[in-house]
């Protein structure tokens, strides 16, 4: 059964060229692969159904997590009826956590789906095209860049409003420059390849040029960043929604119950930010792991280097 | 090139970057769905006569150009508007806290190079081993961790229920109206006035959030020292090394650590925008009286001139430090010069 699964997970990377054997070795790919998928699945199941009703199953998640419960103890630590405690409005912890995936799930897959499609077109066209349409974009984007993404995003979300959509808008936004100095990059190089210049010479029209042959062979670098950036992304969701920018209350949304629980903290109330914190690092952390084991798969250099 | 010239180059290039820069800071937030005038007045049901009213004493119902040309006009001034929360022009506010910032940032940026440096020394002499997988783990994990959740963890395990370290502030309560500052630097001030009471202090309140800032930096720290002493412990030098008998430790800590710095040094100076983004974060949770903290305070205000006086201020700063490191950095390794 596992193995089925990890072989229907891994199917797309087999399509994009990755080797039987090589995939063999990506432990840390296979791992990250069933840690996102955990993890979407779980939004799925238990998210958000439409009237402030969740979960598609009686017992996932097995409270409402929106709902105060009279009968439930206040701030109670962790125990068999609560796994995960209940906090100061007298709601199951467990409940909050398990639905509130779906957010910063949302939210970076969205975001970095923007930011790649907006920051990549312009890459490509600026890279072709060249002369000063290239270099007024250049720098306009190298200035984006370097300044510290958080705090644009947070500039934006407080202009824009807050919310899913401000919150993906303003994250797409800053990860345009990213992969517009990729793909840039990358079409710089390919363009220079003579394979373009055969197609070239053989009467290619440029748009289709640009297209059919030097977009595709700029794909592979794109892949092996965007994981990273969700994995950023998530962690920028949940700094949003931590400074209040993110879903109203009382929808359960781990940046947001962290700030609420930071209030309980000099009690020693820990099971408050705990878990959805733990939450968090895991999603993070397994997209972080694919995008390890695609730079891997990409860059055969990149694998470990035997000294000795 | 002459050091001169170089230096002139860098610091010419850097005009058109800031210039730009604060362009995109302007038309992104005159330009981005929402109102800040509505934000101001504290979202929705406001009559249109106030907000007419509003948009005229702040200035934006004027054409966008005129608002530009006022706006550049004024950075060029030094003239960053006026904080409608302090009452206190923006720049002031800003300098006032730019030393508790920095001294964050450094310490954060030490306690960064001590995990990250010395954990990728240990995953790069021992590659291919389980200490080296271990750390691998590590690094790439401590690029998943949520910053501010790391800062409370620790508030948790060390300030709350250990009781070592104090959860909030630069100095105790009881310094509050004794401590003359002097360089606005604690650590500092602390060492000039040989007040070792005060010294420890300042290093009890720094410890908490420096190390929660540095830890999330450390992973990418320790990724380029395992990749670039894995490169230099290749190095034929380092065989020499090795075969003049010399002892393991003097190879890996002399001969090789000491090339290998060059990229370590470099990403330092330029992780710097990424630390300003952590410290957003940290300040928040750590009520550490800096600009980050300044900022998210200013938009809890809907403090309109504060928050696009301190991005501002902020990509300045950036652009300058990213100038310095880059001169630094020639002299370190005069290969870039050309």
């Amino acid at each position: 059964m596992s193995r089925w699964l990890v072989r229907a997970i891994l199917w797309p990377f087999r399509k994009l060229g990755a080797g039987r054997a090589a995939i063999r070795h990506q432990t840390l790919l296979k791992v990250g692969l069933v840690m996102v998928t955990a993890f979407i699945a779980m939004a799925v199941i238990c998210g958000p159904r439409g009237g402030g009703e969740y979960g598609l199953l009686p017992f996932a998640p097995p409270y409402n997590p929106e709902q105060s419960y009279s009968e439930f103890p206040r701030l109670a630590p962790p125990s068999p009826s609560h796994w995960m405690g209940t906090d100061h409005l007298q709601r199951d912890v467990f409940s909050r956590v398990i639905a509130g995936g779906w957010a910063p799930i949302a939210v970076a897959f969205a975001s970095i789906a923007i930011a790649l499609s907006v920051g990549s077109l312009i890459g490509w066209v600026s890279g072709y095209i060249g002369g000063w349409l290239d270099r007024v974009l250049s720098l306009t984007m190298d200035a984006i860049y370097s300044f510290p993404s958080m705090i644009l995003a947070i500039a934006l979300v407080a202009v824009i409003g807050t919310g899913i959509t401000p919150m993906i808008a303003a994250i797409a936004f800053v990860y345009v420059p990213t992969y517009f100095r990729i793909t840039r990059a990358e079409v710089l190089q390919v363009r220079e390849q003579t394979f373009v210049e055969a197609a070239r010479a053989v009467g290619v029209p440029g748009p289709r040029l640009l297209l059919r042959h030097i977009a595709p062979n700029t794909v592979n670098a794109i892949m092996a960043v965007s994981s990273f950036n969700i994995a950023d992304a998530i962690l920028t969701e949940a700094a949003l929604s931590f400074l209040g920018y993110g879903l109203p209350p009382p929808a359960p949304d781990w940046g947001f119950d962290i700030q609420n629980g930071q209030r309980f903290l000099q009690a020693g109330y820990w099971w408050l930010i705990t878990f959805p914190g733990l939450m968090i690092l895991a999603l993070s952390l397994g997209f972080g792991l694919i995008g390890e084991g695609v730079s891997d798969l990409m860059n055969p250099k990149r694998r470990r280097k035997k000294i000795r | 090139m002459g050091l001169t010239k170089y230096i002139l180059q860098r610091f010419v290039l850097t005009i058109p970057m800031v210039f730009i820069l604060l362009s995109v800071v302007f038309l992104v937030l005159r330009l981005m769905p929402g109102d800040p005038v509505l934000a101001m007045l504290g979202g929705r049901n406001v009559s249109p006569e106030l907000m007419e009213r509003k948009r005229h004493e702040m200035g934006l119902d004027k054409p966008l150009g005129v608002q530009y040309v006022e706006y550049m006009g004024g950075i060029l001034r030094g003239d960053f508007g006026k904080s409608s929360r302090t009452g206190q022009p923006v720049l002031y506010e800003l300098f006032s806290r730019l030393p508790a910032t920095v001294e964050l940032a450094i310490w954060g940026m030490f306690f960064a190079g001590l995990f990250g440096i010395t954990t990728g020394i240990l995953a790069a002499t021992r590659a291919d081993r389980p200490a080296d997988h271990t750390v691998r783990v590590f690094h790439i994990g401590s690029f998943a961790l949520p910053i501010f959740w790391v800062g409370l963890m620790l508030q948790v395990i060390f300030g709350v229920k250990l009781g070592w370290f104090p959860v909030a502030g630069r100095l105790a309560g009881r310094y509050a109206f004794t401590f003359n500052r002097i360089t606005g630097f604690y650590f500092l001030d602390a060492l000039i006035l040989r007040d070792w009471a005060l010294l420890a202090d300042v290093v009890k309140h720094l410890v908490l959030p420096a190390v929660t800032l540095g830890l999330a930096q450390a992973g990418l720290l320790g990724r380029i020292t395992r990749a670039s002493m894995l490169e230099v412990l290749d190095a034929d030098y380092v065989t020499t090394a090795r075969s003049k008998g010399l002892a393991e430790r003097i190879v890996v800590m002399k001969h090789a650590l000491r090339n290998a710095l060059i990229p370590i040094v470099t990403v330092l100076g330029l992780q710097f925008a990424i630390l300003m983004g952590g410290a957003v974060l940290t300040e928040t949770v750590f009520s550490w009286p800096g600009i980050a903290g300044f900022l998210v305070r200013s938009l809890d205000a809907r403090d309109w001139w504060a928050l696009q006086g301190t991005i501002a201020f902020i990509g300045i700063f950036i652009a300058t430090i990213n100038l310095v490191v880059d001169i630094l950095y020639s002299f370190i390794d005069p290969r870039v010069r050309y």
